[in-house]
């Protein structure tokens, strides 16, 4: 597919993270990665696979299980000058990072009076549907959305995971880079060259008249097969892929929700505070809450940790199936049909 | 908890826990199982030796690489094996998996999905029986790669400073994941570091049974008579890879093929044959009746009923 950046040929999500880490390496020498397995390994999902032996174990560094300490590495290394990218092996063991991040990362400029930057980037996998149980499945992201002084990014396709990736390293704050273990493996046209895919944009993945779904990351997948299974009943979606969580887009989701006059938040973490909270809340305490016809809807991870056997795990997902039957009771004309 | 009445018995757990591991590698080599699970073969010794000097009313905390842990402190085998299929008639009734079997009410306080993730709440087990003047000892299981978190450090000094009954093994399997104990310390003689938490350390061979089940001996009985927490470094190898997928390329044919050498299991059934304890020519039977044994627990497994659907969102009071 020919693209505006002139050639693009189709790769994986996997190949597309890696492709923009070479090339950040490449053109910058203050750049580096760093974490567990990262090297010879290659990375717990592969994605590091080749780089060591491009860079060497000075800029691509396996770490000791020590995800407290390189995280604090990592901003002490941004603050004096470096930009790094850590890599946390699954985004449950984030706890371990909390401190760093949340007391040290998120504040240090803001506290030191705009006086200095943390150009700092934390890539990690989440999400569930791999069998990996409750410890190793979680969707954490909106933790971070609630912390002033973070970014927060989290791709859905091998073109943004580039773009986002290449953007995040520019960027001079710090970015946690939310990638998911189900879509390594996704293909996508993405440009050989350079290219940036701006925080804080979502992106307007197929238009519709009837209804807006907000998602991101691998569901903002199951969010278009819905569209497309919804299509051939008449109802027309309007998918929105915010791609950052935080700074959110709200004036593309109000835009949308404006025109169709309602709204279905899909998302992987859990309902109870998750991010949709926040996608809806804007809506409703804003002007567009006038434009609503329906309340709002999310579909989302239910309330529980997510449990091994296979069709358990299934259970408390969301899927292609459940924002169908959330759309459809939201669109259904009857009053007080949707719950 | 298991009571292991004779030297044979020892001998057959560590058989049964290779056994399990090899069932559950050739589950996943042929894609029957979901998720992922990490082998324990290679490292028997350590599990048997170390529970072995337990009784009644003690307690472990296991690890990601957990199943020896389990088998060695007695759990069913058709309960384990039903729950890595997933079934509701498995340890956590098909909600935990590889990772997370545990069997609490036993002593059994679960393996543990994050490296390190048990090493406070045993030092929060073993306290409470300090507190509550129980003379009950309680075991942390935790890799080479665990020393490397902040809460092992965190844990250790807490349990000498309290002077808790625990005893730390660590299973030094040379690796975690792929990184080489040369290249995760400076200094790799991992039992070195309990001098600094002030509390006795020792390096054990870790494929070598009586000795484990000597100093095992030692460290709990000190914990148990007041004298406070220990630290065990049992230098051991992992044959397989690192979990289900693992290609290997931070280690050599050569180095596996070495430790495969001093196989735990080997040199303990030479003894027992040595002592009289086994038959000559007596271990092959033995292992077919183990490898039946757990044949037959996964077979028996296949066939228990899948969890019901909405007990997913059973257990969580909030
Ligand atoms: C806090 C945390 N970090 C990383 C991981 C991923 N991980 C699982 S096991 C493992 C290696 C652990 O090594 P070690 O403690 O030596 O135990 P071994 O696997 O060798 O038995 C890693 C990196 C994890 N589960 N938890």
């Amino acid at each position: 597919m020919p693209n505006e950046n002139g050639t693009a040929r189709e790769i994986t999500y996997r190949e597309a993270l890696r492709e923009a880490m070479t090339l950040a390496m490449r053109n910058d020498d203050s750049v580096f990665l760093m974490g567990e397995d990262v090297g010879v390994y290659g990375g717990a999902f592969g994605v590091s696979r080749g780089m060591v032996e491009e860079f060497g174990e000075e800029r691509v560094v396996d770490t000791p299980l020590s995800e407290a300490g390189f995280t604090g590495l990592g901003i002490g290394a941004a603050l004096v000058g470096m930009k790094p990218i850590i890599e946390v092996q699954f985004s449950d063991f984030i706890t371990h990072c909390m401190d760093q991040l949340v007391n040290q990362a998120a504040k240090l400029r803001y506290m030191f009076g705009g006086e200095a930057e943390v150009p700092f980037v934390l890539r990690t996998p989440g999400g569930a549907g791999t069998g990996a149980a409750a410890q190793h499945s979680q969707s954490l992201e909106a933790w971070f959305v609630h912390v002033p002084g973070l970014k927060v990014v989290m791709p859905s396709t091998p073109h943004d995971a580039k773009g986002l990736l290449l953007a995040a390293l520019d960027d001079p704050n710090p970015v946690l880079f939310y990638e998911h273990k189900l879509l390594y493996n996704r293909k996508g046209d993405v440009p050989e060259e350079e290219y940036r895919v701006p925080i804080g944009e979502a992106n307007v993945s197929r238009e519709g008249e009837d209804v807006t779904i907000v998602s991101a990351g691998l569901v903002h997948h199951y969010a278009l097969e819905a569209a497309e299974s919804l299509a051939d009943d008449g109802i027309e979606a309007e998918v929105l892929d915010l791609r950052t969580l935080s700074p959110m887009d709200h004036a593309t989701v109000a835009g949308s929700v404006e025109k169709t006059g309602r709204l279905v938040v899909v998302e992987e973490d859990v309902k109870t505070a998750g991010w949709g909270a926040e996608v809806v809340s804007r809506i409703v305490e804003g002007e567009s809450f006038y434009a609503l016809d329906r309340a709002p809807a999310r579909v989302a991870g239910a309330d529980v940790p997510i449990p091994y056997n296979k069709n358990l795990e299934a259970h408390v997902r969301p899927s292609p199936e459940k924002v169908i039957e959330a759309v459809r009771s939201l669109v259904d004309e009857r009053v007080g049909v949707y719950s | 908890m298991k009571k292991y009445e004779n030297r044979l018995e020892l001998l057959e757990t560590m058989l049964r826990i290779r056994a399990f591991d090899e069932k559950v590698d050739e589950l996943y080599a042929e894609g029957a199982l979901h998720g992922t699970a990490h082998f324990y073969v290679g490292q028997e010794a350590v599990a048997v030796g170390v529970i072995s000097a337990l009784r009644d009313g003690d307690v472990i905390t296991g690890t990601h690489r957990g199943h020896g842990h389990a088998l060695a402190f007695g759990l069913d085998v058709k309960k384990m094996a039903a729950e890595l299929l997933g079934k509701a008639s498995g340890y956590c009734h098909g909600k935990g998996g590889s990772m997370h079997i545990a069997d609490v009410s036993a002593g059994m306080l679960g393996a543990n999905g994050i490296v390190a993730g048990s090493m406070g709440i045993v030092c929060g087990a073993a306290w409470a029986f300090k507190r509550r003047k129980e003379d009950r000892v309680a075991v942390c299981f935790f890799g080479d790669g665990a020393v490397q978190e902040g809460i092992f450090s965190e844990s250790l000094n807490m349990a000498a400073v309290w002077s808790l009954p625990v005893v730390f093994v660590c299973e030094n399997n040379q690796y975690a994941m792929s990184l080489s104990v040369e290249r995760g310390f400076a200094n790799s003689r991992i039992s070195e570091k309990a001098d600094g938490y002030g509390m006795p350390g020792v390096t054990v061979d870790g494929m070598e049974l009586p000795e484990i089940m000597e100093v095992a001996s030692e460290a709990v009985e000190r914990a148990r008579s007041g004298g406070g927490p220990s630290l065990i470094e049992a230098n051991t190898y992992r044959y397989l890879g690192h979990s289900k997928s693992d290609a290997n390329l931070y280690r050599t044919r050569e180095e596996i093929k070495e430790w495969r050498e001093s196989d735990p299991i080997g040199r303990f059934a030479a003894r027992l044959e040595k002592s009289g304890d086994l038959e000559k020519g007596g271990l092959p039977e033995i292992e077919k009746k183990i490898y039946e044994e757990v044949e037959a627990a996964f077979q028996w497994a296949a066939n228990e009923p899948e969890p019901e659907p909405g007990s997913a969102l059973e257990d969580v009071y909030a």
